[in-house]
């Protein structure tokens, strides 16, 4: 299990590469990575800044990895987060799962991101043409983690 | 002592990012918001009339939860990552 948190970015190649090798066992390899996009509740974004809570965040998505192994037959598992200022189109997140058979994968990495999105402690702020404003909670993020309720 | 830790949106407002408190017995999180709002002056609102999402020493909790001297507790806005 790799878990990161940086504020120097991560190469998907790289990434990529480590979850697979050494993997006989694994047919399936998910991942997903985030960016900073450009348009965001009707404002043009310029950068974005990523707050987190540095004692919490490796202890909380370690918390989120390790479900995701307890309910999903998984080989390996990648969390990277990255916190700082970042520009738009760069890359803030990466989720990267192998499994066996793809099902498990494809699940477990969108399980993966709906934890992350309701529990990790990390907050953005965004720098718009209108000023600095901190981005709210969706609750549409809090309704996608009840497909995971047993 | 308990060190109280500010994250977000919150930590902006109050213009603080930690507080030390000193304690003598354990209170649950209600009691010891109410400790804070008694400092006064910015505290005396501090919540505004949200109560943020808490943790003690790293792990999310809810506010009947217990908190003894020497603990570290957390209160931030819902989060916003990924």
């Amino acid at each position: 299990m790799k878990i990161s948190v940086q504020a120097h970015n991560f190469n998907i190649a790289d990434e990529h590469r480590a979850l697979t090798k050494s993997c006989t066992s694994s047919g399936a390899v998910v991942t997903f990575t985030g960016l900073v996009r450009d348009l965001n509740q009707g404002n043009q974004i310029q950068s974005l800044t990523l707050e987190h809570y540095p004692a919490m965040t490796e202890k909380a998505l370690t918390a989120i990895a390790t479900t995701a192994k307890q309910r999903w037959p998984l080989g390996k598992i990648t969390i990277i987060h990255r916190i700082g200022q970042l520009a738009l189109t760069e890359q803030i997140v990466f989720v990267g799962v192998t499994s066996r058979h793809r099902e498990a994968a494809f699940d477990a990495c969108q399980f993966i991101m709906d934890l992350l999105k309701n529990h990790a402690p990390f907050w953005k702020k965004e720098t718009t043409s209108t000023g600095e404003r901190w981005v709210e909670f969706n609750d549409k993020d809090k309704q996608a983690t009840k497909r995971w309720e047993k | 002592m308990i060190r109280v830790l500010f994250f977000g949106k919150l930590r902006e407002r109050l213009h603080c990012s930690e507080l030390n408190l000193a304690i003598e017995q354990p209170l649950n999180l209600n009691e010891l918001c109410e400790c804070i709002t008694q400092q006064g002056g910015k505290w005396s609102q501090w919540m505004q009339g949200n109560k943020p999402l808490a943790a003690i020493n790293q792990t999310m909790v809810s506010f009947d939860s217990q908190v003894k001297p020497g603990d570290e507790v957390a209160f931030f806005p819902p989060v916003t990552g990924g």
